[in-house]
């Protein structure tokens, strides 16, 4: 699209580290060849995804535009950019950011990238990356070129690869921590980035590092690899090390991360992630897709086994000086203040007392703080990134961090600057208080551009931040240290499962018509790296979920007890007491003719208006499938509650059998006469909706077929705590599916 | 290699045309969004309309986009100025004051289908004298003195052509960071209309 691009190239040659020149050649290339049709697109779109390069919502061809579905006739016409991806379709450049460390030339890089090539706005992600939008493909070959000048590189930050290896962003200076990850977190980055160990996975692998086990910043426990911060003593000496998990991982159905070693040394941190990494190049499932990452292998194998062949694999490694030297050459990383160290301001307006308090937390270094420039929803203008890395270069020697709360923050700030500092991100819109508050809500970018998204996470994101900033500082102070985060749909893009009040997309059909709605997830825990996970309760309409915050923050600064925290006042509570409060807001709204109940928060379209047959609108008859699916859904909450309470058989059977009322809801539309016999329930739901993928989810495939399918064939096994749980979250999934199916095929057939 | 790409640049392309809007502070950009979805349905503007972009949660940013293949429409805060912007994507042919015209005729027939959608409460208005022209291409115009000579014609004689009767003043950024371009106000008030009918 850009007139410059051919020009790029040429102007930066020389400047860019030969690897990355060379690499962003190549992609130039296959760019080339896709478009003289001389490359395959299923392997070119692996190829851009390797690069970084998703597809945006949108991109097969077809918008619907609140009355019908419109085909949109891209310039390029048939050629794609990978299957049903139209060449012309604007996608999202991801760009990894390891550990979240920046410069200020790397901030004004993304500032030109994001006014030149994307639409204004940079996007700090949940795993510290930044995303630009609506970018051309043809685009990108220059905008890698402008990032590998400044040191950036894209290549990883999508596909079957390792991804931006995370670090807690008050790595160095936290109190808490043990020791500074970072250079160990650098280290592991550069050593994995094009390993030829890690160039065959079926699913990605995400690694995480923490400095320590109690705070949530490192999140290690939802990744594929994590890395918490840890010493000993050896010959009266202190050694460092890391406590090392692996096979966490949220996504539709969560996994806590099994402890993999209590003490892994640094010389031994490289050598045993390519270990892990050959053995999940080598084991892991390659064909289907939901099965295909690390944690699946683990669940399989168990952790033993697994440990087992790592450490063969480990043994048998040839000895690479890499595995020393990075680790050496990482260990020399320092930061350094710019100004000396002061003390915190005593006065101030009230504004920017709130903002101290939220946004600013000491250092281990005296006089020092961490100031965090909190992002709304994540986002940063161009003109705000120039405006932050002036400040960064006033207050700091250039040292930012990106935060997996979507946030920027600045690191070394004399406490004596606070109140210049502060004027200056206010004058750049970035002094708002709040920071990690319930203010701060983290979102993924759901049905605003993600080709999986089915509610608008941010248009949610945007109404509570909107809400609660009116309030928030008056609400109580256990209220306000709550974390909300919101993803567009199952896969948990924007971490609910980790939150005190979660939600995630989910449709379900009302008075006839698709009504974008949340499950509303309960129970999860932000600190000990993402300690624990929640479950859904219930599924909401997506313009009720400011009340369900109203509800329960009420109810929980009324009736907590001492100190208790959220997690464990919804423990307390029950979430039958729970799901009681919040029933009503479920129902349909008392007068259908309120449009705007259909359409979603920001999205002014109503809502998939394909399956309305003939526009009239359906009454408020409600089919027997609705109240079957309703029935299933009650009968898994059911199970929830078992699990919780101990009763862990009786919870996986009545979370199978919720399954299969379901499965027979769905079979019963083409065949009133189907039984009550599991495998009767099973085999016609397989002919009828899976063989021919009446079922299939347009992305997931038979993802969630599939889980009904296993959990029929191991309902004669024990249920264990863990499968129970897995068991749940899938029922659940299934349902949604079930949903989703019954809103897709319509009406029911006449019996 | 230098010189060959010196001969080709600087180059006016990806110019954003900024109309400058009256009582800013009056303007509520949520209805906004319904509007350009409804001109996404019925693919009312110059090129092919894809999607909206709602930034309103930004402090001074791009506002409510809509994002377009060819270009993109927008009422954009940047710089706390809010005016109705068109930003051109794809290349175009022709000369300077050619890509001149388009970007601003988008721009201004986008901004009296603004005025004129009632779901804006007759609150969105151009304040009649300012626009603000950009090159959205740092390779192509960096902000600087160099380009501002090459360009600097350009601009007063399109200007000249806008503002046929009135005096105007010109003044340009000065952040070298910043995109390469100029801020026009004439000396009297114009409606759009009589713009559209300037550029002809």
């Amino acid at each position: 699209m850009k007139v410059s691009n051919e020009l790029w190239a040429e102007q930066l040659s020389g400047k860019l580290p030969e690897p990355l020149a060379r690499e962003i050649d190549i992609f130039e290339t296959e760019v080339t060849l896709r478009k003289q049709g001389k490359l395959d697109e299923r392997l070119f779109a692996e190829t851009r995804l390797r690069r970084g390069i998703y597809g945006q919502r949108y991109d097969n061809g077809q918008r619907h535009d609140g009355r019908k579905v419109q085909e949109i006739a891209y310039p390029s016409g048939e050629l794609t950019k990978g299957p049903n991806t139209m060449w012309d379709a604007p996608g999202m450049q991801r760009i990894k950011i390891p550990g979240g460390g920046l410069n200020t030339e790397q901030l004004e890089t993304m500032a030109d990238l994001a006014e030149e090539y994307s639409d204004g706005i940079a996007h700090v992600t949940t795993r510290q990356d930044f995303q630009l939008h609506y970018v051309h493909i043809d685009d990108t070959p220059s905008l890698m070129r402008r990032l590998a000048a400044a040191g950036i590189t894209t290549r990883e930050a999508c596909g079957n690869s390792v991804r931006n290896v995370t670090a807690c962003p008050y790595a160095g200076v936290c109190p808490d921590e043990v020791f500074d990850v970072t250079p160990y977190s650098k280290a592991l980055s550069k050593f994995l980035l094009g390993h030829p160990d890690c160039q065959n996975f079926g699913r990605k692998f995400k690694p995480a590092f923490s400095g320590c086990s109690q705070h949530a910043c490192g999140l290690t426990s939802m990744h594929d690899l994590g890395m918490i911060a840890v010493t000993r003593t050896e010959n009266g000496k202190e050694k460092r090390g890391f406590e090392t998990y692996v096979g966490g991982g949220l996504g539709a159905v969560p996994y806590q991360a099994k402890l993999f070693d209590t003490f892994v040394p640094p010389e031994e941190l490289l050598p045993l992630a390519q270990a892990i990494a050959r053995v999940f190049a080598a084991r892991g499932e390659k064909k289907n897709r939901s099965r295909a990452r690390i944690k699946f292998l683990i669940q399989d194998l168990g952790i033993e086994k697994f440990k087992e062949l790592v450490l063969e694999e480990r043994k048998n490694l040839r000895p690479d000086p890499r595995w020393t030297e990075y680790v050496k050459d990482a260990e020399q990383f320092r930061e350094a203040p710019l100004r000396p160290g002061g003390k915190r301001p005593l006065l101030g307006s009230e504004s920017f007392q709130r903002w101290m308090k939220f946004n600013t937390r000491p250092q281990k270094q005296e006089g020092y703080v961490v100031v965090t420039a909190a992002l709304p929803l994540g986002d940063i203008t161009a003109n705000q990134l120039r405006a932050l890395a002036d400040i960064a270069r006033r207050f700091t020697k250039e040292t930012i961090r990106t935060t997996v709360e979507q946030n920027i923050v600045l690191r070394w700030v004399s406490q004596g600057d606070l109140s210049e500092l502060h004027k200056a991100l206010d004058a750049a819109g970035l002094g708002a208080p709040g920071a990690e508050s319930i203010v701060d809500v983290a979102a993924c970018p759901g049905t605003d551009t993600c080709k999986l998204g089915i509610s608008s996470s941010r248009g949610l994101a945007a109404e509570l931040r909107n809400r609660l900033a009116e309030k928030s500082f008056q609400l109580d102070e256990s209220v306000q240290n709550l974390h909300i985060k919101i993803s567009g749909c199952f896969n948990s893009c924007g971490q609910h499962h980790v939150a005190d009040l979660g939600f995630y997309g989910v449709s379900r059909k009302m008075s006839g018509y698709a009504v974008p709605h949340f499950q509303v997830v309960l129970g999860g825990e932000w600190d000990h790296n993402g300690g624990s996970y929640g479950l859904p309760v219930i599924a909401i309409p997506s313009k009720n979920i400011p009340e369900v915050v109203t509800r329960l923050t009420g109810l929980y600064a009324a009736n907590k007890k001492n100190g208790e925290k959220f997690k464990d006042f919804i423990k307390r509570v029950g979430k039958v007491e729970l799901k009681k409060i919040l029933e009503d807001l479920a129902r349909p709204p008392a007068n259908p003719s309120d449009r705007t109940f259909f359409s979603d928060w920001g999205d002014p379209r109503e809502y998939s208006l394909s399956d309305m047959g003939t526009g009239e609108c359906a009454g408020e008859v409600v089919s027997a499938v609705e109240f079957d699916l309703a029935a299933a859904e009650r009968e898994l909450f059911e199970a929830q509650v078992k699990w919780e309470s101990g009763q862990v058989e009786q919870a996986g059977t009545t979370a199978y059998r919720s399954m299969l009322r379901a499965a027979k809801a769905i079979v019963k539309l083409e065949s009133a006469n189907v039984t009550d016999d599991p495998g009767q329930i099973v085999r016609e739901f397989r002919a009828r909706y899976y063989d021919t993928q009446k079922f299939f989810d347009p992305f997931a495939g038979g993802k969630f077929a599939n889980y009904l399918f296993a959990a029929y064939e191991k309902s004669n096994e024990p249920y264990t705590p863990d499968s129970t749980r897995y068991l749940i979250d899938e029922a659940q999934l299934f349902i949604d599916a079930a949903h989703s199916c019954y809103n897709r095929v319509g009406t029911p057939a006449s019996a | 290699m230098e010189n060959r790409l010196a001969q080709r640049l600087p180059q006016m392309q990806h110019v954003n045309v900024k109309l400058l809007l009256r009582n800013p502070e009056q303007v509520d950009l949520e209805p906004l969004i319904p509007v350009f979805h409804d001109w996404i349905r019925d693919q009312v503007g110059e090129g092919l309309l894809l999607d909206v972009a709602d930034y309103r949660h930004v402090d001074a940013g791009p506002g409510v986009v809509l994002i377009g293949h060819e270009g993109n429409y927008s009422v954009d805060n940047t710089d706390n100025r809010l005016g109705v912007r068109y930003n051109r994507k794809a290349a175009l042919d022709g000369s300077n004051q050619d890509r001149l015209r388009q970007a601003a005729r988008a721009a201004l027939i986008a901004c009296q289908r603004l005025e004129a959608d009632p779901r804006l409460g007759e609150k969105l208005r151009f304040n009649g004298q300012e626009i603000e022209i950009f090159i959205n291409d740092r390779l192509l115009a960096p902000n600087c003195d160099a380009t501002r000579e090459v360009f600097d014609s350009d601009f007063k004689t399109f200007s000249e052509k806008l503002f046929r009767e009135s005096e105007y003043s010109m003044s340009y950024g000065s952040d070298p960071r910043g995109l390469f371009g100029t801020s026009v106000k004439a000396a009297r008030s114009f409606t759009v209309t009589e713009l559209l009918e300037m550029l002809g």
